[in-house]
């Protein structure tokens, strides 16, 4: 996994980028702003990178931007870093990496920094209406534990509006909408059938978990990480173990990575399922959803029995894991899941011998291929558009490297692409499992990860995507700076492509095919 | 299309017994740690990380209490050498502090519900959808879910109460029909959870509406919220939220 050739003459063919190797797969260079633009395009376009995330780190007198790329054809990491002097702009570039666009508005939000060039800032994280101007929550002067004095009232806020034709109208749902949703606002602009617009404002679920994350330790830090996002709550406890155990160099034991796979895996049928039956529900067909409602209820039962929590809460420790998995549950998750892959590859059948249903979720929401390799928009809503990247495949972590995992992929891009694909990795994952349960190591499940001063970023391919931590912490286990970089927050950015066009009924099922969550993007 | 009932039926009844049978299968509940007498209460108490466990003396007998609007079933004291009991029961729902009488027998047979997402995880949101899935039927119960407050009778708030969630909660409450009645569920509804409260959380639903039962659980399994609703109409006995040694 060595740099390429061809990348490592160009960058020495630039003038004053300090390149540093961080490690025989990570390639840093200390750039400066005016170089930053040329660098990203190159990258983008002769290296075919992908944008992994960007996060600003603030110390005494200046902020340090990191922008993060991955090579996917090669398995390197190339991490551009500049230096943003208190005051002074960055040239944003999104223009280039429009994957980057959400991010730079964050870190306008969050830091108080600004991106010119940048055509929106403002109003995003902070709602306008409600966070009083100025402030910069993450900046290191802002106390987090308390709620700012000088609020809004939260209710000024008028949507924007593009759509002017004699008739047309501006539908919100949410905050507060359907039965049992996640909060967020969607604001629909229709001259009466057609969605035109869509305007997604999120953050009604912002707990900023990444500013209250500092000055807590590592261990309540892991407690964060699960419960931040509990659908994949194992992918983020795991990546955050990762991270460090990467900072200590602790090997993790064999049998530990292999049962690692074994939860993640289980977690990721879960999520696939529980996003089955929400399709199907939208479509108001109900036995369709009670029966991926089973297979979630059983996998849910499956994972208490296995690890003692329904949501794999608990179970991750950095080192390995809190506990082994004795003989008789192998022999359970052995006995189980063969089943439960039955009935979904039956309930598949079902859908796809359902006319009218399908129907409903073909040629819905579609994202080509173009808008997600534009909108860099990952896991299986990337796949489902033609676009084959997966972590476990492209930036091995654990012992994924000798699985090397199939990666289903479907062109079309639209609702039914996304439906197939979410079947097709649940059959996936159940094999990975099943072939991995005869060749279990014998030993430990844990192995000694001492506290100390670093920082490192830890990947993890999450149900949803590819999901990104940074740690730094000090010697005695204080957290100094978590990001999280989250699946959810890339592909909430390009969602409102899928919709426009649509008819304003197709609306909650093209939101239930696309299977985000807030949660996980909100932070 | 015409064989969706069939389907149905194929798969059988797989719907569960409780209020009215007992209900044990394995892996419906996390399970949450018992009070009892311990000669380690102090370390046990200390390697709790919420501080859900306090060392307690009577009568010069050591042991641990368990305040469970703290505890997240981080597991650490089910695992190791001083491992305390669990139980694997569900009934979780209790009264708070304020709590108004239950709604009473004219609530038996269509209690309306409405969910208000606060930041909750996705843990919290996947077992509440799951409340009205075939293994819970909350249905069979007189229990409906709404999508007005105009309808709702129970107020069903999640998450650690996120600032930008603020308005729509009171303004969800203020127009609720008299009589209603309001339910935190989980940890992070009750005082935040691990979140706590800061600059983006308020940290507890009863810092912005008068809440009448707190369900703690991070989260709560499906039958621990239908406890939960159950005990606002008086059809079961409430539990508590301390247990003493």
């Amino acid at each position: 996994m060595s740099i390429p050739k061809t990348l490592q003459e160009w960058l020495q063919s630039i003038p004053n980028v300090q390149m540093q190797k961080r490690s025989e797969q990570w390639l840093q260079l200390l750039c400066s702003a005016e170089q930053l633009p040329a660098l990203t395009r190159h990258l983008m376009e002769e290296e075919e990178a992908e944008f992994a995330t960007l996060l600003v780190e603030e110390s005494a007198d200046a902020l340090s931007v990191h922008y993060l790329f991955y090579l996917p054809a090669t398995g390197n990491l190339i991490e551009l870093k500049v230096e943003a002097p208190a005051g002074t702009e960055l040239p944003a570039i999104s223009d280039t990496v429009h994957a980057a666009d959400w991010h730079e508005r964050e870190a306008w939000d969050l830091y108080g920094l600004r991106f010119s060039g940048h055509p929106f800032l403002g109003d995003f994280v902070l709602h306008d209406d409600d966070w009083p101007e100025g402030l910069d929550p993450m900046r290191r002067s802002f106390d987090g534990k308390h709620r700012p004095d000088l609020h809004g009232s939260g209710a000024d806020w008028a949507p924007p509006r593009l759509l002017q034709e004699q008739g047309a109208m501006v539908f919100p749902v949410g905050p507060v909408w359907g039965d049992f949703n996640e909060s967020g606002l969607w604001l629909l602009e229709t001259p009466g059938e057609q969605i035109r617009y869509l305007h997604t404002r999120l953050f009604y679920k912002y707990r900023g978990v990444e500013k209250i994350a500092e000055g807590r330790t590592v261990d309540q830090g892991l407690l964060l990480a699960e419960r931040f996002a509990g659908a994949s709550a194992f992918a983020h406890a795991w990546a955050y173990c990762q991270a460090l155990e990467q900072i200590a160099a602790c090997q993790v034991p064999t049998r530990a990575q292999q049962l690692r796979i074994v939860f993640a895996e289980l977690e990721r049928i879960r999520h696939h399922a529980a996003n089955i039956a929400e399709i199907a529900g939208s479509t108001a067909l109900s036995v369709a959803k009670a029966l991926a409602q089973g297979i979630v209820e059983d996998l849910l039962r499956l994972s208490a029995r296995l690890c003692g929590h329904r949501y794999f809460f608990g179970v991750l420790t950095p080192g390995g894991l809190r506990e082994d998995l004795d003989e008789s549950k192998i022999k359970l998750l052995r006995q189980t899941l063969p089943e439960l892959d039955q009935r979904m590859q039956q309930l598949e059948k079902q859908l796809e011998g359902s006319s009218s249903f399908l129907d409903r979720i073909e040629e819905m929401g579609t994202l080509d291929n173009e808008l997600a390799r534009i909108y860099g928009v990952v896991g299986p809503i990337a796949r489902a558009s033609g676009r084959s990247i997966d972590l476990r495949r492209h930036l091995p972590y654990g012992q994924y490297a000798f699985l090397s995992p199939d990666i289903p992929v479907e062109q079309e891009g639209d609702g039914y692409a996304r439906l197939r694909i979410f079947f097709a990795e649940s059959r996936i994952s159940v094999k990975i499992i099943l072939e991995l349960l005869p060749f279990m190591a014998e030993g430990p499940v844990q192995s000694p990860c001492p506290i100390q001063e670093g920082h490192a970023l830890s990947w993890v391919e999450a149900p949803s995507g590819a999901t990104f931590h940074w740690l730094r912490c000090t010697g005695d286990g204080t957290i100094t700076r978590l990001r999280l970089g989250t699946p959810g927050f890339r592909n909430w950015h390009a969602f409102e492509r899928a919709i426009e066009g649509a008819a304003f009924q197709d609306f909650p099922i093209i939101m239930a095919t696309w299977g985000l969550s807030i949660a996980e993007n909100d932070r | 299309m015409s064989f969706w009932p069939y389907y149905g039926l194929q798969r059988g009844i797989t719907t569960t017994a409780w209020p009215d049978g007992a209900e044990d299968s394995a892996g419906i509940t996390p399970g949450r740690p018992r009070a009892g007498q311990t000669e380690h209460a102090e370390e046990i108490a200390a390697a709790c990380p919420t501080r859900a466990l306090k060392a307690v003396s009577q009568e010069g007998r050591d042991g641990v209490a368990v305040d469970f609007t703290h505890c997240i079933h981080c597991q650490r004291c089910r695992q190791g050498d001083n491992a305390l009991p669990w139980s694997t029961d569900f009934s979780w729902g209790a009264p708070s502090a304020s709590a108004q009488p239950a709604l009473g027998s004219r609530f038996t047979r269509s209690l309306q519900v409405l969910y208000v997402d606060a930041g909750a995880c996705g843990a919290c949101v996947n077992e509440v959808r799951l409340i009205d899935a075939p293994p819970y039927n909350l249905h069979r119960l007189g229990i409906f879910v709404t999508a007005t407050p105009r309808d709702a009778d129970v107020l069903l708030v999640a998450g650690p109460i996120t600032d930008a969630m603020r308005t729509a909660i009171s303004k969800a409450y203020a127009a609720m029909p008299e009589p209603k009645r309001v339910m935190g569920m989980g940890t992070c509804a009750i005082n935040g959870g691990v979140f706590g409260e800061s600059f983006a959380c308020a940290g507890g639903l009863e810092k912005i509406v008068p809440v009448d039962l707190w369900l703690p659980g991070c989260p709560p399994p499906p039958l621990a919220i239908i406890h939960g609703l159950l005990s606002l109409v008086g059809r079961v006995a409430p539990a508590a939220l301390e247990e003493q040694p």
